[in-house]
């Protein structure tokens, strides 16, 4: 009976503890906020656009390898995917940037459930490689197809009127549409994660077959979840053709999709916050060593090394997973 | 008879894992699977829940060939396994390991904009499976952090949350202490009263005291069928299981 009563008294600082946690999460959020909305004043708007553009991506990529244990390599697809439909629609069409916004969306969704299609068949690495080839694929298509002007990409892509009223051009505008499709991004994952279908998602990765037994057809749960992770990914492509005023051939390269891999290992896989942490400090460094005679990419190497090395679960999913994060009530899988 | 199987067999390369099994699960009763290790037991519940497709003869559940049916597809039908390691959700708490198997057949599974707590209205049901396998206590501790026994009595509950009409158990007293063999002896035998349970039980005296019926297998063929006395009597039995007849 003694393991009964232990188990009794976890059971109950479990449930105090969550509490716990959840007010301190909901205080961190506030002031994140709040710096997030007084941030243009102290720093370069575009850099901080570029930013949460980046953040947005990497918790899009999160939501897939963390919440349903896969690793796409191929992510930079959707995210540079969008960035194009975005500045064709917005350019060439003259959409207002919202609409331009939801066809970058609509479009990445699109591309999702067609590499998704033929990858959720299989696991792993095979899976990793899959997501791989087929972005490779894309990537040949933007540097063809007329479209995308080739090397060139899409230059110039005006910003034009939120809604036809707000005036995108100025930065500040600019900043605060950024900051918004952030927040609500950040919202759906959230919303995503807790819900009766992210209970099934987790319950995929934390044991498929016993899923399956259970009568759970686990691929359209992933596919799910593929879709939604690269509908998300291009929201965050399609706001960057914005900021930036372009889209090229960079946001497609696998170099894109391993740099997305490493900002979520840097702040920490399966957690909400922790690709923020890791998409701004690897956004910080490429920002501050671009003038510098250093390479930027030995810096964030030796970056990602020393994670790796002392930080398993990311900075956050490490935190968390300490004995102060588990006081506070923090949950982290070992 | 609810699941049925003819000529059942899977070949791996050269190797005849089983041959030619034929098996009848009938409602209401305790059909035991038994056999010395590696004698097919666990293959054969893999081929009658789909995990595994027979390179030979049929499956029937309920009058429905599933011979090349999915897995999930089957289990959505009625047929529900457990694992011979316990396969439980390790980072989620026992309660809803519980509420994930009430999820589907509820209608609460494919909804991505709802919160939650939508799914609390299962908790009434989810509480009265925990409390029949008599995991009540720890209810909100994370399934990793339960004793083996325990975690294997959550597999049993989450697999009662689906309300099969046929319940494979794959070695459910494994590793388990003398107590929770008892526990779990009763809660089978409780369950086996409106539905069909099919068991591998390396423990003899429980084959002996729940189950009606019994199956040996040996090198991946059935050796001997009938109820234990019968089936225990079986000189060939003795042989494949001590290596002698007088043992």
């Amino acid at each position: 009976m003694a393991d009964m009563a232990e188990t009794t008294e976890t059971g109950g600082r479990t449930e105090a503890h969550s509490a716990m946690a959840s007010s301190i999460r909901l205080g961190f959020l506030l002031v994140g906020l709040a710096a997030l909305a007084v941030a243009p004043a102290f720093l370069y708007p575009v850099f901080l656009m570029k930013l949460l553009c980046f953040a947005l991506f990497a918790c899009a990529f999160n939501l897939l390898i963390g919440y349903t244990g896969l690793l796409s390599f191929g992510h930079a697809a959707f995210f540079g995917g969008a960035a194009y439909f975005t500045a064709h629609a917005v350019k060439e069409w003259h959409w207002t940037p919202e609409l331009g916004v939801l066809f970058g969306v609509f479009g990445a969704a699109v591309l999702g459930l067609v590499i998704g299609f033929f990858a959720i068949r299989r696991q792993g690495i095979y899976f990793a490689m899959i997501t791989l080839a087929l972005s490779q694929m894309f990537y040949f298509f933007c540097l063809q197809a007329e479209f995308t002007k080739g090397e060139d990409g899409i230059q110039g892509v005006p910003r034009g009127h939120l809604f036809g009223l707000v005036d995108l051009s100025v930065s500040t505008n600019m900043y605060y549409f950024t900051l918004a499709v952030f927040v609500i991004g950040l919202l759906i994952i959230w919303r995503f994660v807790n819900s009766p279908f992210g209970m099934i998602l987790k319950s995929i990765r934390e044991n498929e077959q016993r899923a399956v037994s259970l009568g759970y057809s686990v691929q359209y749960y992933k596919l799910g979840a593929f879709v939604m992770s690269a509908a998300l990914a291009g929201l965050a492509g399609g706001v960057k053709a914005l900021v930036f005023q372009f889209a090229t051939l960079t946001d497609v390269t696998w170099q894109m999709s391993g740099e997305v891999i490493l900002m979520t290992l840097l702040g920490g896989i399966g957690t909400l916050i922790g690709p923020v942490f890791g998409a701004g400090l690897v956004v910080t460094l490429q920002n501050y060593l671009a003038t510098s005679d250093f390479p930027v990419t030995i810096v964030t190497g030796v970056v990602f090394m020393a994670c790796v090395l002392l930080f398993r679960r990311g900075v956050v999913g490490e935190f968390y997973a300490s004995r102060l994060g588990r006081r506070l009530g923090f949950e982290h899988r070992r | 008879m609810v699941l049925s199987a003819r000529g059942l067999g899977m070949r791996f390369g050269d190797f005849n894992a089983v041959s030619n099994v034929d098996l009848d699960v009938h409602h209401a009763r305790v059909h035991a699977l038994i056999g010395p290790n590696g004698a097919g037991k666990t293959t054969v519940f893999n081929l009658l829940t789909k995990f595994l497709t027979p390179t030979s003869g049929t499956i029937t559940l309920l009058g429905t060939d599933i011979t090349g049916m999915a897995p999930d597809r089957v289990a959505r039908m009625g047929l529900v396994r457990s694992f011979q390691i316990s396969a439980v959700f390790p980072h989620l708490s026992v309660l809803d390991n519980v509420r994930v198997a009430l999820q589907r057949p509820n209608g609460l599974a494919t909804q991505f904009w709802r919160p939650l707590s939508a799914l609390d209205r299962l908790n009434e049901r989810a509480d009265q499976l925990i409390s029949a396998v008599g995991l009540s206590e720890a209810r909100n501790v994370m399934a990793a952090d339960l004793s083996y026994g325990r975690k294997r009595v959550l597999e049993i509950a989450t697999t009662l949350a689906l309300d099969p009409k046929v319940l494979l158990l794959d070695e459910p007293m494994a590793g388990m202490g003398g107590e929770d063999v008892a526990v779990v002896a009763g809660i089978i035998r409780n369950v086996a009263r409106d539905r069909a349970v099919l068991m591998v039980e390396h423990n003899l005296k429980v084959v002996a005291d729940i189950c009606d019926h019994v199956t040996v297998l040996q090198r991946g063929e059935i050796l001997a069928e009938g109820d234990y006395r019968t089936v225990s009597e079986d000189p060939r039995v003795r042989v494949a299981y001590m290596g002698t007849e007088e043992a």
